[in-house]
């Protein structure tokens, strides 16, 4: 049995060489894939993404988000993304604008959804109509709106009352009360001059005792800067203590969008927005700029000349429209 | 020689940093803040491209701190866009004057229009307003109710359908009835999408009544669309001149650069509030000073241009010690005196004043009236004259009396004065341990 040792040799030679094949086969493994991890994937830095971003942030400008709220998201995507890995060659500028309509879908749905024609739907016929005031800077389009927003609420049917409580611009009074016509509804309004709250409250009283379903109230535009102004609208939600208090901004209103809606909120409270005029070819950013300054919903988007042309915004599909 | 001096004396008031780096920030933070007041992104970019190279080719004044160099550079370019540092024009060159506002929904057409309406005739005009707005409800009783308010003629259709035929129905009445200023109102319209319509007709409309001036309204918070939406209009119409509304809110206005770059209109009034007299007419200076978001940005400027006054007189000094000293070395002073006030004061900026102080002891003891008079003197004399002062003879001298309106003798004192000043100068120039004291190298 002189081949035993021999073989049991050249059994163990074989094993080592297994092994060792094993070994060497293994570590090239681990090395290739290290290495293919540096070849294929990169951290992605501070230094990569400072040309991107600056990039978004002017495409965002361009877009009217205002500034301060253009070089937020871009601090959000930034942080992101800093120190996550991404493929080498894979467009470091899809990769942020992924995460900029991440972001942005943030922005728009945070603040929740208001459903204005089921809410006065359930009023009908109850003793207390649905109130909804309208507030907003001198000719954001407050009357065309409110006159849509009726015209919306009559289709479903949750029939409200038209009330002009602005009793200062000439010709506002007219104005509301051409569309009530127009729309067969019933309108109050008030001599120039008037007090704005008592209109209200008039208008109110009307519905109530008529079983309507909703009152939509119509204030002065002003600046809200004008601090005798607002106190004069803190008056109206004072009495009139609407269900909603809804903002009214201008698609084509640049930086001072925030500013708008900054201080209206800090002065009245608002539950939500309407932005008109977005046909005007706008991009929008006034959307998100006013969303990100108070976190309250868009509800309606303001599209044309017509009663019917008010949308419900959704998020997804106004960001598929924007980016 | 002045020049090292100079050049440390600047270096050190610049602060830390190289110039160049010190232009990339603050066109990076010219940038920001010019979007910020909605000025639009692409015009920034252009616009901050020019100052730059400015900022680059030229140097800041002695005395100058970079960042307030900088921003005098920014005014000057921005003034340039709104045509220049004057106030407009808004007086009609001929009467009847018609005007035709045009804009977007929402942005104080009608409520300008019985402004403006209000502006000419505190002035004296006799003005009529013409409502072409037949779209928007109420539109008919606003004008009318507004024309009352400021006792102008009124003329309107309540039912009309047809704006272009009551523009020219209503232009023709009105200047029958003896109005001097027209202004027609029309429906705001921003002229995108289904409302493309609403921008030929304005077209036709401004090819019908064949306004003198064409006046784009616009509202002091509009964003990025201002530039395309200017444009777009003045394919339609011939621009002429804008008006600027709500300046009263936050909004630092920069959608009206924008509009201005994209029409090349004068922008003639502003709207600051909602009483009927709160409009203004457009101040360029006041509007930059929005927009760039600073308050007082005239005594800066100010500062700046006395400042490289001083410079160019520094250079002048140069010339006396050198001893290229003429007549025209004492006119350039006298009227740098005048503008600026007591020269003492201005000297004592300079680095080296010492030397300064010595020369203008001499000359600040010359009174206001002496300098007109030295004045007149000298714009009589020839060029010849001025730079070689030694070949004024006696006919001569009678001659620049004549001319000048003054008396012989005056003209003797002056250059008598302009001899002794050479001589102070050369005795100076001697005086080396002086000049090497100032740090002059001779």
């Amino acid at each position: 049995m002189r081949r035993t040792p021999s073989s049991q040799r050249v059994a163990r030679k074989l094993e080592m060489l297994d092994k060792l094949r094993e070994a060497i086969s293994s570590t090239t493994a681990s090395l290739k894939k290290r290495l293919e991890d540096i070849i294929v994937y990169k951290d992605v830095t501070e230094a990569d993404l400072e040309e991107p971003l600056q990039d978004l942030v002017f495409s965002l400008a361009e877009a009217d988000v205002a500034f301060e709220v253009a070089e937020k998201i871009a601090g959000s995507i930034k942080g992101s993304l800093i120190g996550s890995r991404i493929r080498r060659g894979e467009d470091l500028g899809k990769v942020v604008r992924e995460a900029l309509y991440k972001s942005l879908l943030e922005v728009l749905s945070r603040p929740g959804r208001i459903d204005l024609a089921s809410m006065a739907l359930n009023r009908c016929g109850s003793s207390r109509p649905l109130v909804v005031v309208f507030f907003g800077v001198n000719g954001v389009g407050k009357t065309t709106t409110i006159a849509k927003v009726a015209y919306m609420l009559k289709e479903v049917g949750a029939k409200p009352v038209l009330a002009a409580a602005d009793t200062f611009r000439a010709g506002a009074q007219e104005q509301l009360k051409k569309h009530a016509e127009r729309l067969g509804l019933p309108f109050i309004g008030g001599s120039y001059g008037r007090d704005p709250a008592s209109v209200a409250l008039d208008a109110i009283n009307y519905a109530s005792s008529r079983g309507l379903c909703s009152v939509l109230v119509d204030t002065a535009g002003r600046m809200h800067i004008d601090s005798d102004l607002m106190d004069e609208l803190r008056k109206i939600v004072r009495v009139s203590r609407p269900d909603l208090k809804l903002l009214v901004v201008d698609a084509l209103t640049g930086n001072d969008a925030v500013e708008q809606a900054v201080r209206f909120n800090e002065a009245i409270g608002i539950d939500g927005v309407i932005v008109t005029k977005v046909d005007a070819d706008v991009k929008g950013g006034t959307v998100i700029s006013v969303t990100a300054a108070i976190g309250k919903p868009v509800i309606y988007l303001g599209v044309g000349q017509s009663y019917s042309d008010l949308e419900a915004f959704d998020p997804q599909k106004f960001l598929s429209r924007i980016l | 020689m002045l020049e090292g001096v100079r050049r440390a004396v600047a270096e050190f008031l610049r602060g830390g940093g190289t110039y160049q780096r010190a232009v990339e920030s603050f066109t990076r933070e010219l940038q920001r803040e010019l979007i910020r007041a909605d000025v639009n992104v692409r015009l920034v970019l252009e616009f901050t491209r020019r100052v730059k190279e400015r900022a680059l080719k030229e140097e800041p004044p002695p005395g100058a701190g970079r960042r307030e160099w900088f921003i005098k550079i920014v005014y000057e370019e921005m003034v340039k866009l709104f045509g220049g540092e004057s106030e407009p024009q808004v007086d009609p060159p001929r009467t009847p004057w018609v005007v035709m506002f045009v804009g977007i929904q929402g942005t104080g057409k009608t409520t300008t229009a019985g402004k403006l309406a209000l502006y000419y005739s505190r002035k004296g005009y006799s003005v009529g307003l013409v409502c072409a707005d037949t779209y928007r409800p109420g539109a008919f009783e606003q004008l009318r109710t507004l024309a009352k308010q400021v006792g102008a003629m009124f003329y309107g259709e309540e039912e009309g359908r047809d704006p272009v035929g009551i523009a020219s129905r209503g232009v023709k009445a009105l200047v029958e009835r003896g109005a001097q200023i027209v202004i027609v109102d029309t429906a705001g319209r921003h002229g995108y999408g289904r409302e493309e319509a609403l921008l030929r007709e304005m077209e036709e409309l401004a090819s019908k009544i064949k306004p003198d001036e064409v006046a784009l309204v616009i509202d002091a918070s509009i964003g990025q669309k201002a530039y395309d939406l200017a444009a777009r209009f003045k394919r339609a119409a011939p621009i002429g001149s804008i008006i600027v509304t709500k300046l009263d809110g936050t909004a630092r206005g920069g959608g009206v650069l924008s509009a201005v770059a994209a029409t090349g209109a004068v922008v003639k009034f502003v709207g600051t509030g909602e009483k009927l007299e709160e409009l203004e007419v457009f101040r360029p200076k006041r509007f930059v000073a929005r927009v760039l978001g600073m308050g007082d940005i005239e005594s800066l400027v100010e500062k700046i241009r006395s400042l490289e006054e001083v410079s160019r007189l520094e250079k002048d000094m140069e010339d006396i010690v050198r001893g290229k000293m003429s007549l025209r070395l004492v006119y350039r002073q006298l009227m740098a005196m005048r503008k600026m006030g007591p020269l003492s004061k201005i000297l004592q900026m300079l680095p080296g004043f010492g030397l300064v102080q010595e020369l203008s002891q001499e000359r600040v003891k010359l009174g206001e009236e002496k300098i007109s008079r030295w004045l007149a003197i000298m714009n009589s004399m020839t060029y010849e004259e001025l730079d070689n002062p030694e070949i004024i003879d006696r006919s001569r001298i009678k001659r620049i009396a004549q001319g000048a309106g003054v008396r012989v003798e005056e003209v003797r004192e002056l250059l008598s004065y302009y001899k002794s000043m050479k001589s102070l100068m050369r005795r100076l120039r001697r005086d080396k341990r002086l000049l090497r004291r100032l740090g002059l190298e001779v």
